[in-house]
């Protein structure tokens, strides 16, 4: 610093008489292998660096329009546990909307002692709550069920994020309102072209929900529902309702197309599951993962993620041997109900072929099955909720790959 | 804390009602939506028949409508896309490879009713009216061989129609069921 300021301030005195190349090298006397110009100035909003630039959301080609379809997390580039704004996944049923925050309201309406709608502004009148949870898409793997199909974990568990939430409990609200007697369900409609709506049971609502309009500290991103949305922790991502607009409350379900036709569970013998509404805990290894090349041998962490939707991640386990033995990973702080937990694991790459497994337990003690075990009670048609152990193959040269082992 | 606040406002609100705006909410917090307001969103369909509008609309009526502002992405039959396949896949639930349709699959016609109003064309919702509702309703029920083809639609006749599969569904989530 000081050393700089020398240079400088003799560079300017010198500067009307010394040519350029003469200014370069007394620059080189300042030292090797230090900057020798300015970085960039202020910017009003940071972005990644430049070096960044692979570290993207990546769409499904499985959807006939770009209208109605979705996009995954770079799980495998990302640390710790939140997932910055600009990455959560997307899924939309009719586009991402524009919606002015001044022009926007929620109605409250329904079995209710006194309908009422609200501005923004009217919104953040309530105290505020501030939660950090996971959203996961009840689709996070359906290409997975008959044989190993995506490639990286961004593609195999990629429509999973987890942020912190601030708005509004929804318990408030509803009490602000207050809610008749024999109210047992709530429509929550998006302001979308579709007007996406989903039926929330009343006890879900008043549990934990919230009506958040900031995401990691800041507004919700236009993508995530910007101004309003939905968070229902632990429940499939879809119930999340983004754009929020109206909430009615009810007796009955709705039977909205989102909850008969689409995220219900077709089992092998023609039945069909509907209100299968928690994420089950799961887990997955992020590093390494499928696409990743190991270049050397020895030691290389392993490290993942685990979740679950009825609370807290109690423990996680790690095999190396394609789920012969098992060992216990080390959990990192914090350890947050209805939260991503990142676990880690040491491991030393032998050079020989290994298939990296993980699996967790949540605080309800439930063991997070294999994937023969989910396919003989619901077939390898029900679409949603598949929360089975990934397996990643290493290669004796080092290749990482999607297998069902 | 949060109830303090709550008495205080209500006190103050007792004390001194024309100082606050008028708010039907026990904090004082929002304003009490007008009739048209709630009519406008209110658009919900339930599987009871209740929120269906009046109106009507027949089979015939819906072809007509169908092809001229359906049938380019869900193709002349109701199947061949390039979108959703909305017509056939009868018995095919327990197949390798399950064809979920309106007919083959949906438990309730209200919801069909419900899901065009509030969502097609895909990309111009919000431009039919409730009778071309009906009308559209009305023919892809038909299309599925679920009504005649002299079927009438209206607030009377949609919620008695029974889907096919509509006994298919249990609504209990019985998970955890493995391991
Ligand atoms: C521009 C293309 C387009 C047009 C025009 C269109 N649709 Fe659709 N339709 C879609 C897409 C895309 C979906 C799936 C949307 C989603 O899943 O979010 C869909 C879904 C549907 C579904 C639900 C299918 C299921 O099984 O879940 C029905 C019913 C439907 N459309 C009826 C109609 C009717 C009736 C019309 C004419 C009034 C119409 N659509 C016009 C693109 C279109």
């Amino acid at each position: 610093m000081a050393n700089r300021r020398r240079f400088l301030s003799v560079a300017l005195a010198a500067g009307s008489t010394l040519a350029a190349g003469e200014l370069a090298r007394a620059a080189a006397d300042g030292g090797d292998d230090r900057p020798n110009a300015l970085g960039a100035p202020l910017s009003p909003y940071g972005s990644p660096s430049p070096f960044e630039r692979s570290v993207v959301r990546v769409a499904t080609t499985l959807t006939p329009t770009k209208f109605s379809s979705w996009d995954f997390t770079p799980l495998q580039d990302l640390h710790g546990t939140i997932t910055p704004n600009g990455l959560f996944f997307e899924r939309n049923h009719g586009g991402v909307p524009e919606i002015d925050p001044a022009e926007h309201r929620l109605l409250v309406h329904g079995l209710v002692d006194n309908p009422a709608i609200f501005t923004m502004d009217d919104l953040r009148r309530y105290p505020p709550v501030s939660a950090i949870h996971f959203v996961e898409c009840s689709g996070n793997g359906l290409t997975e069920w008959s044989k190993p199909t995506g490639k990286t974990v961004q593609l195999t568990h990629g429509l999973l994020s987890c942020a912190e939430w601030t708005g509004v409990s929804v318990s408030t609200l509803l009490r602000d309102v207050g809610v008749k007697s024999g109210a047992a369900w709530v429509l929550a409609e998006g302001a979308d072209a579709p007007l996406m709506d989903r039926s929330i049971p009343l006890e879900k609502m008043m549990d934990d929900a919230i009506i958040a309009y900031a995401q990691n500290g800041e507004a919700l991103r236009p993508e995530q529902g910007y101004p309003l949305r939905l968070i229902l922790p632990g429940f499939e991502g879809n119930m999340n309702v983004k754009w929020l607009r109206r909430l009615k409350v009810g007796s009955a379900p709705f039977y909205t197309r989102e909850e008969t036709a689409k995220y219900t569970d077709l089992l092998a013998n023609g039945q069909a599951r509907m209100f299968t509404f928690v994420m089950e805990a799961k887990s997955v290894i992020t590093q390494p993962s499928g696409g990743m090349q190991i270049h050397a041998r020895g030691e290389r962490a392993i490290s993942g993620l685990a979740w679950s939707g009825r609370g807290a991640i109690r423990r996680v386990e790690v095999s190396t041997d394609g789920g012969n033995r098992w060992s216990a990973a080390q959990l990192q702080e914090p350890i947050l109900s209805k939260a991503l937990t990142r676990f880690v694991f040491p491991w030393k790459w032998s050079g020989e072929e290994a298939v990296l497994q993980s699996r967790c337990y949540d605080e309800t003690g439930y063991v997070q099955p294999t994937l023969a075990q989910l396919v003989r009670v619901r077939g390898v048609n029900s679409v949603y909720h598949l929360n089975a152990i990934q397996s990643w193959h290493v290669a004796s040269d080092g290749t990482v790959t999607n297998v069902h082992a | 804390m949060h109830k303090t606040i709550l008495v205080a406002v209500l006190l103050a609100g007792a004390l001194f009602p024309v100082m606050l705006p008028a708010s039907p909410t026990a904090s004082g917090i929002g304003q009490s939506p007008t009739a048209a307001q709630i009519t406008n969103w209110n658009v919900d369909v339930s599987a009871s028949g209740a929120g269906l509008p009046a109106g009507q609309g027949a089979v015939a009526q819906g072809q007509l409508l169908y092809a001229a502002r359906c049938a380019a992405c869900h193709g002349a039959s109701g199947a061949g896309g390039p979108m959703d396949r909305l017509v056939g896949g009868a018995g095919s639930l327990t197949a390798a490879k399950p064809v979920k349709t309106v007919g083959s699959y949906w438990p309730h016609a209200t919801t069909l009713f419900d899901y065009i109003r509030r969502a097609m064309p895909f990309d111009s919702p919000g431009t039919l009216t409730n009778d071309q509702v009906y009308a559209l309703t009305a023919y892809l029920l038909y299309l599925n061989g679920i009504v005649s083809e002299n079927a009438v639609m209206n607030a009377r006749t949609l919620p008695s129609v029974v889907m096919p599969n509509r006994e298919n569904f249990t609504e209990e989530d019985p998970r955890p069921d493995a391991p």
